[in-house]
């Protein structure tokens, strides 16, 4: 049984610990780091609550040891709000009613955040094809979907004018 | 210390290889109480589950150079640790190899292809992966790698008759997949049936074809995923459309004896006999499209 001194940046904040081998990443953000945000719902790679990003790339954290992390840049949804300001997907899934019981709701963001950087306009097909590994038991989807087509807008929105985000048009 | 119902991985000692050699080095000291951890999207839920319990984990996610999809002289060269992602968004593979295009999307789901690897969907050997039945049915090759050096051989050859296992030996590492460039007049298809995307298939079935100047078929190629205990070649299918036209009748044939190739067994995804009958259907719909594509449809 190894243990590793590991380096980790989550959110831009760099954090450092010994882990055992077989920590599972998500155990060693949410019981060690108690960055809570990132759920654990299935235990069984299905479910993507757990969802977070490696290197930009969406995650399922439970299925990653925490020493393959070592040296990798991550985030997690509490990397989304700054500086007190939601980000357009959060606000996104609090305009479009996109959560009921709320507990999918960290993986559906961080899996909606990874689809829309590497495509800002998806379709709707494009949407429900890229949230297709998070499993949500409430909402049908359907705001969930409109909540990541919010998003995407108000996103480019931003891009297109270059002042400060959040000054859109309320 | 993390509550008690979640699934904690037993122990094990976690080394990292930097480079083939190393890996191989280490696999050669290990023997068979080591496993590579690739994408690690199937070997880390068989090790939460305690269904496999390596002593030593190699992970090769640090080594440079692995993930890669060329063709080069009529063969198409993936690297072991390409991830299924990288085939999905290949403008190589969604124009030359539609069949793998067909295959890396289904399996599965979008944030496991983003670990998944290629290597590690063949090496695992699980007959309800989808990349065995579609290398069968393309007659890939498998290049193993150990501390003697390289060997290639054909897939049929690295499957062996009992699931979860290959023909590496212990100290062997699986380097990269050889794909025989697509000949003038080839086309393939894969169609996997399944509940929910993420789910393993009820059945899945690839075909592969090639006609010669006359429309008659001069190779077939069809592989079958999850309706036996290991992946199958249907070969007697195979058999029956060499040499003739790609019509109806063949292919309704073609479709019967992959069906008789199968061996389903009744499980929470249906009966047998129920899987049997997909596979005919779905042999028939990969012919069809395989048919359609090889005379440049899509």
């Amino acid at each position: 049984m190894s243990t590793h001194h590991i380096t980790v940046t989550i959110n831009g904040t760099t954090y450092e610990g010994d882990v055992e081998a077989r920590t599972l990443l998500v155990h060693w953000i949410r019981d060690t780091l108690h960055l809570t945000g990132t759920h654990i719902g299935c235990d069984t790679t299905s479910c993507g609550a757990c969802t977070i990003l490696v290197d930009g790339k969406a995650t399922k954290s439970c299925t990653m040891f925490a020493v393959q992390a070592d040296g990798r840049q991550l985030m997690t949804v509490e990397g989304l709000e700054q500086d007190g300001t939601l980000h357009p997907l959060q606000e996104g899934f609090h305009q479009e009613h996109a959560l009921q019981c709320g507990y999918c709701t960290p993986g559906m963001m961080m899996s909606g955040l990874a689809l829309l950087q590497r495509n800002p306009n998806p379709t709707e097909q494009e949407i429900r094809v890229g949230i297709s590994g998070n499993l949500c038991r409430c909402t049908g989807y359907v705001n969930i979907v409109k909540a990541i087509h919010y998003a995407a807008e108000k996103m480019q929105a931003a891009e297109q004018v270059p002042v400060s985000a959040g000054e859109g048009g309320e | 210390m993390y509550g008690g119902e979640t699934l904690i991985p037993g122990s094990f000692d976690y080394l990292v290889a930097h480079s083939i050699d190393e890996a191989v080095a280490l696999l050669d000291k290990h023997g068979e109480d080591a496993k590579i951890l690739a994408g690690g999207q199937s070997l880390i839920p068989l090790i939460r589950f305690r269904l496999a319990r390596p002593s030593v984990l190699i992970d090769i996610n640090r080594i440079d150079g692995l993930e890669y999809i060329q063709e080069t002289n009529g063969t198409l060269h993936i690297g072991t640790l390409t991830r299924e992602t990288e085939l999905d968004s290949s403008n190589l593979i969604r124009d030359r190899y539609p069949i793998l295009f067909d295959t890396s999307t289904v399996v599965a789901d979008p944030v496991v292809r983003n670990w998944a690897t290629v290597g590690g969907n063949l090496a695992h050997a699980d007959p309800a992966n989808d990349h065995p039945a579609t290398m069968l049915a393309l007659g890939a090759h498998i290049v193993a790698t150990g501390p003697s050096g390289e060997r290639e051989l054909p897939i049929e050859d690295f499957f062996t008759d009992l699931p979860f296992e290959t023909a590496l030996q212990a100290n062997e590492m699986l380097r990269e997949i050889r794909v025989p460039a697509p000949k003038q007049g080839s086309g393939g298809a894969y169609f996997k049936l399944e509940r929910k995307v993420g789910d393993y298939a009820i059945a899945g079935v690839a075909a592969y074809v090639t006609l010669d100047g006359n429309g008659n078929v001069s190779y077939a190629g069809i592989g079958l995923t999850n309706v036996g205990p290991v992946p199958i070649k249907a070969r007697n299918a195979e058999q029956s459309l060499l040499g003739k036209p790609l019509d109806d009748a063949s292919i309704h044939q073609a479709a019967d004896l992959a069906a008789a190739a199968a061996q389903p067994t009744s499980d929470t995804r249906g009966p047998a006999e129920y899987k049997r009958d997909m596979v005919r259907t779905l042999t028939v719909r990969a012919l069809r499209k395989a048919l359609a594509r090889a005379t440049g449809g899509q």
